[in-house]
Order: structure tokens, then C-alpha cells, then sequence
């Protein structure tokens, strides 16, 4: 088991909660409990991993507030169990962070989660949490990310201010894990250009703003690449994960009207190794309450582009993302998203269904399938072309 | 002269009786829309908390708690701010809404799984806001062009002898033809109200109950209770911890706020 959780953060955690006055301050627990199954359709082209599946997760969410509600507190871990995968049973401290809230100011200080972006296929300007990879191979999940983040809020927009002193590294299926590369990563010993490693300074800046029909964002970064490079270790036959230092500038643009929505989201990331750019653009337009039904059919296309010439390092350097959410507005807030990333230049494809429906008032369940078609070798994807699975999720919300 | 001027007077005070035969139905249904909407203006913000059961065919139920704030807005539609409590599975979830009377209402939703706020797009009037019986048309701010009137007729209903207008959507994506409302005549309270669908069948009911003024003005119905015609379901809405002029601001509807509620 990995234990992503360094010992001063959970020092810290244990401090905080004693530290409370646990008479004067209303307290609320919530989150969830879930069971997994997954099934690979195929067996892996690797020996170790297995077919089926099990895990289970623990996700409370406490939190409290005081000052009139101008500061609170919220701490949340997570804690996955893996029937077959050491590195995918994790614990991580998804939030623990106080904030403190003004008209015209907000601090963060702790260990926190922030989201940029605005398209569905892949969020590229989404920088600043690591991504948690054996949560899920569509690299949604994030870790918990140590910050200070100063936000203010002016009339021509918002500016946010993070500084970041930790970082954290990717997680990578272990040898018992499906989903992985043909040689497992070696998250043990991490290369970082930078003399400080993991204690390396990040820094980003961000300014959004609406208005009218435009939502805008415009971002930089300096600091650790959250996706490292690999490099072949002949002595253990491992891949050592390498982190460079980076300077990635982001724009995220959202056109909304009526029924449309138009979506841009660009990078450019420059680094020792590369200097690179990458967008992905498109549009959702929704037909809302079809046939009186109260049913929302919505189409989705985007385009993503990067221009790193090297299919190794990403499979989406000129592929199309068609797709579909459906919203049944009913009493279950039943919805389904479907989706397909077709590679324009060669036959690899990606299926994907999202599905979930609440059972009575406090479960959940949620299907999940991903089908990938790749059959050339030096794609990104190829060693997954067997992972082909159906994942059935029960939560149960506390 | 002094004698005509002083007849003059008299008539001129005396026209809006003169007046009543010869007004038409659609500005007498007007008027009242738009005495209504004036004994409303100056509570300038609120909260409060709603209770949402929604009651299927066979009687079962299943239960929403929300929490409302809404800011009051000089000539343009208010603003609004909602918050998910339970079911559990979507607690924290955040809804914004900058409401207009003609121009697509501006939307961002926040969901906390993903810290994702989404601006959404504005054309869903119809469909259904929370699996209930309410279309978000049926929930968003009440203003005076966004329909045409007419004056129907008098009635008694709820116990209070009403005047009965018809309300002819004016924008765009509504799922209704028209929509009959019952108006108080002592404190032009919403009694009740029937929503024709497309094909100008009745399509549902909500009985407006449990009225109680606030600053001695607002008139707020603690329970609606809409009843659909046509497929026998029901949504009750229970209101509570109503408050007003509460010091929100501008500042406490922006998009960065979203995130912030609990």
C-alpha cells in the first residue's frame, strides 16, 4: 500500500482536530462509501494483472465554519482498497484547508483542489493538482495539492494567486494493475530537474472574468511539469518518472447562448525537452425537454490538437471527440454521457459511457465503460488496447 | 371659467370610475399584474429555506432541502442563488442565476465533486428543475413583460374573493400556451395558478397557502403545492426561515461565490 499522505500533513490533520472547540462551532460530517467492480473484457498482454476487479471507498468530508461563516474549515480524505492493485489502494488528503472570505478577498491556505477549464474531452489548462491516475485512466481524479491561494475579486475580473511548495507525484498502476504501461512505473525514485525535488517553489497566476455571453480565463504556471517524462531504467526494467521544470501559459474561453456552447481551451508549455502547444475546441449545443419529455439531449463535438510530433507523448495530437450527454431530469437525476475520440490520422479510437442514477434518497450507482481500439505499437495508448472494462459503482452518501 | 375648471376637476377625478366600462380586459389584467408587482418592490433581499417533496402516482415520495437567497433588481430581473442540501449525492452543489425579463437569463452551476463551476445555457424554461413538477420557468423571478394579460373574470378562491387574469408567455422556449392566475383583491397575493400546455390542455395546478407578511409588507405563501394533470404526480414545496434585508449585495452573486456555499 502507498501512502500518499506525507507524516507532516497528517500531523498536522490530528493537530487541527484537537486544536477545535469542539462546543462553540457547528460541525457537519459528510461524504460517501462506495463498492467497485470492474471487468476487463480481455485478458492483459502482461502476466500479473487480473480480470475482475474489487475495491472499495472511504470518503468523508468534515467540515466547519465560524466568523459568520467568513472562515471554515474543510478536511477531506480518501481512501481507496484495491482487491488486486498495492498502488492502487492509496489514501490521499484530497482538502484540508482553511479559508477565509471577504467581499473583495479570499485566502486559501492548506492542502486544496482547483479546477480550470471548461471543455469535456481533456482539460489542458487544468495545471495545478496532480493528476491521480489509478483512480481512474481518464485522468479526472486529482490528489490533494498544498497551496497558498490568494484570490481578488475586482470589478474587471478575478485574479488568483498560488503558491505551491509541494509537489505532489503522479500516480501509476502497479504491476497487478490493469490500465498500466508495459513496463510498470517506478514511483519510488522520481527524477526532477530541479535540485529541490518534490520542495520545488511552483507558482501560477490566473485571471478569469465574464462577460456577456463570455466566461474567460487566462493562466501561467512556473513550476514542476505535473506529467513527467519517462525514461527506461535497463537495471530494473521499470520506467523512472522524470519532472521538468515548466512554464505552461493557458486561455480557456466559454461562448454561451441560448442552446450553444462554444468551448476553447489552449496551452503552451515550454520546458528544456520541448516547447509545445495544444487546444482542444468545440461546441455542445442541448436540445432541452425533448418532446415534452423533460428529457435533455446534448451533442458534443471537440477538436484536440498538440503539436508535439511524438505519438508517444500524447494520443491526441490530431483526434476528433464526438459525444453525447442525455439528462433524464427525473426524480433519480438519472444521466448518461457518451463519447468517442477518434484519431484523424490513424484508425486508434476511444469509446466512453458515463451513467448514474440515485437509488432512493442516499445511493447512488454509477456504470462506467471504456472500450479502446488502438492497434498501432508506438501509440500512447497501446498498452491499454486489452483494458477494454464495464465498472459498476454502488455509493452509499452520508 | 372658475366653474368649468372646478367641473373640469370633478370629471378628472372622478374618470377612473368613468373609466372602469371602457378600460379593456387586457389593460384591466395588466393593472392588476402590475399592482401586484408594486406592493412587491423594496424588500431588496432575502433568504430562505424550502423543502422540496416530490409524490409520484403511487404515492411515493423523495425530498429535496434547498436554501434560497435572492437580490432584488431596479428594472432588470433579480438575482439568485441556490443551494443543494440533500439528497446527499449532490450537497454543495451551487446554482447562480442572473434572471431577465426577455434577454436568456445568465446560469453557472457549481458542482463540488469536480470544484467545476459550468456556465450553462439558458434556453431550458420547460424541462423540469429537480425531477419535480416545477419547470424553471415556474421558479424564476416574476416580471411584468415577460407576459401579456388579460382580465378573465372574478372568483372566489382559497376563501378570498380573487380577480382571475390570463398570462400569455412573451418569451422565448416556454412550455406553456398561457397560464390562468387567481389574484387576491385585498393583498394581490397569487392564489392559485393553472398552466395550459402547448396543445392548450391543462397541464398542471399550484394552490399558493400558508401566506405570511413580512415588514409589513411582503406577502410570502409558505406551501405550494403543484399538481400535474396529466400524470398525476405532485410536488409540495414547504418555505421556512424566510429573511429579509439581510445585507447581501452584489458581491454575494458572482460567480466566485458559487464555490464558497455550504
Amino acid at each position: 500500500m502507498t501512502l500518499n499522505v506525507n507524516v507532516k500533513q497528517l500531523g498536522l490533520f490530528a493537530g487541527v482536530l484537537l486544536a477545535l472547540p469542539l462546543t462553540s462551532v457547528a460541525y457537519e460530517l459528510s461524504g460517501y462509501s462506495a463498492v467497485e467492480g470492474r471487468y476487463f473484457l480481455h485478458d492483459s498482454p502482461f502476466s500479473e494483472p487480473e480480470n475482475t476487479v474489487l475495491s472499495a471507498v472511504f470518503a468523508p468530508e468534515f467540515y466547519t465554519q465560524w466568523d459568520e461563516g467568513n472562515q471554515s474549515l474543510l478536511i477531506s480524505p480518501y481512501f481507496r482498497l484495491d482487491s488486486e492493485d498495492s498502488e492502487r489502494t492509496h489514501l490521499d488528503l484530497h482538502e484540508f484547508i482553511w479559508q477565509k472570505s471577504t467581499d473583495d478577498w479570499e485566502l486559501k491556505v492548506g492542502v486544496g483542489k482547483v479546477f480550470w477549464g471548461v471543455t469535456e474531452s481533456q482539460h489542458l489548462v487544468d495545471i495545478i493538482n496532480q493528476t491521480d491516475l489509478v483512480e481512474n485512466s481518464d485522468t479526472e481524479d486529482k490528489l490533494g495539492q498544498p497551496m497558498i491561494n490568494l484570490s481578488l475579486f475586482n470589478e474587471w475580473g478575478t485574479v488568483e494567486l498560488f503558491i505551491l511548495p509541494y509537489f505532489r507525484e503522479r500516480t501509476f498502476p502497479g504491476k497487478d494493475g490493469r490500465l498500466r504501461s508495459q513496463f510498470v512505473v517506478d514511483t519510488d525514485h522520481a527524477q526532477y530537474e530541479s535540485s529541490a525535488e518534490q520542495g520545488h517553489l511552483d507558482a501560477a497566476v490566473r485571471w478569469s472574468h465574464s462577460l456577456g455571453d463570455w466566461d474567460i480565463g487566462l493562466s501561467h504556471f512556473y513550476g514542476t511539469s505535473r506529467e513527467p517524462i519517462f525514461e527506461f531504467n535497463p537495471v530494473n526494467f521499470k520506467l523512472t518518472p522524470y519532472y521538468e521544470i515548466i512554464h505552461q501559459t493557458g486561455l480557456d474561453i466559454q461562448m454561451t447562448t441560448e442552446s450553444w456552447l462554444w468551448k476553447l481551451e489552449m496551452i503552451r508549455r515550454h520546458s528544456d525537452s520541448n516547447t509545445f502547444t495544444a487546444l482542444t475546441g468545440g461546441l455542445e449545443y442541448t436540445f432541452y425537454d425533448v418532446a415534452e419529455s423533460g428529457i435533455d439531449v446534448g451533442l458534443i463535438a471537440e477538436y484536440l490538437f498538440d503539436d508535439r510530433d511524438n505519438a508517444l507523448l500524447t494520443p491526441f495530437e490530431n483526434d476528433l471527440m464526438i459525444g453525447s450527454r442525455l439528462a433524464w431530469n427525473d426524480e433519480q437525476s438519472t444521466e448518461l454521457l457518451f463519447g468517442i475520440i477518434q484519431d484523424l490520422d490513424t484508425d486508434d479510437r476511444m469509446w466512453s459511457v458515463e451513467a448514474s442514477r440515485r437509488l432512493g434518497d442516499r445511493w447512488k450507482a454509477s456504470l462506467e465503460a471504456r472500450i479502446f481500439s488502438v492497434d498501432r505499437d508506438n501509440s500512447a495508448l497501446y498498452s491499454i488496447r486489452d483494458d477494454d472494462y464495464i465498472q459498476l459503482e454502488f455509493a452509499r452518501y452520508f | 371659467m372658475r366653474n368649468i375648471t372646478t367641473l373640469l376637476l370633478l370629471t378628472a377625478l372622478t374618470t377612473p370610475f368613468n373609466l372602469a366600462w371602457a378600460e379593456t380586459a387586457e389593460e384591466k389584467g395588466l393593472a392588476i399584474a402590475v399592482e401586484a408587482d408594486n406592493r412587491d418592490k423594496g424588500w431588496q433581499d432575502s433568504r430562505a429555506e424550502m423543502r422540496m417533496t416530490l409524490r409520484n402516482k403511487q404515492g411515493k415520495e423523495s425530498v429535496r432541502v434547498i436554501r434560497v437567497a435572492n437580490l432584488e433588481m431596479d428594472g432588470d430581473g433579480d438575482k439568485g442563488l441556490t443551494i443543494f442540501d440533500e439528497p446527499r449525492d449532490i450537497k454543495g452543489t451551487a446554482f447562480l442565476t442572473f434572471s431577465h425579463s426577455l434577454v436568456p437569463d445568465e446560469q453557472w452551476l457549481y458542482l463540488p465533486a469536480l470544484k467545476r463551476v459550468k456556465r450553462i445555457a439558458s434556453k431550458n424554461k420547460s424541462g423540469p428543475f429537480m425531477g419535480s413538477e416545477f419547470a424553471f420557468e415556474d421558479i424564476s423571478s416574476f416580471e411584468i413583460p415577460k407576459y401579456s394579460y388579460r382580465y378573465l373574470k372574478d372568483e372566489v378562491v382559497n376563501g378570498e374573493e380573487s380577480f382571475v387574469i390570463e398570462a400569455i408567455p412573451q418569451y422565448k422556449h416556454s412550455g406553456y400556451t398561457r397560464i390562468e392566475m387567481w389574484i387576491d383583491k385585498a393583498e394581490y397575493r397569487t392564489q392559485k395558478m393553472d398552466f395550459y400546455d402547448r396543445k392548450n390542455s391543462l397541464l398542471k395546478t399550484n394552490i399558493f397557502s400558508d401566506y405570511q407578511q413580512y415588514l409589513d409588507q411582503y406577502w410570502r405563501a409558505h406551501k405550494m403545492t403543484m399538481e400535474n394533470h396529466q400524470t398525476g404526480k405532485s410536488t409540495v414545496l414547504d418555505w421556512s426561515n424566510f429573511e429579509f434585508r439581510t445585507g447581501l449585495t452584489e458581491k454575494d452573486f458572482e460567480k466566485n461565490d458559487l464555490k464558497r456555499q455550504r
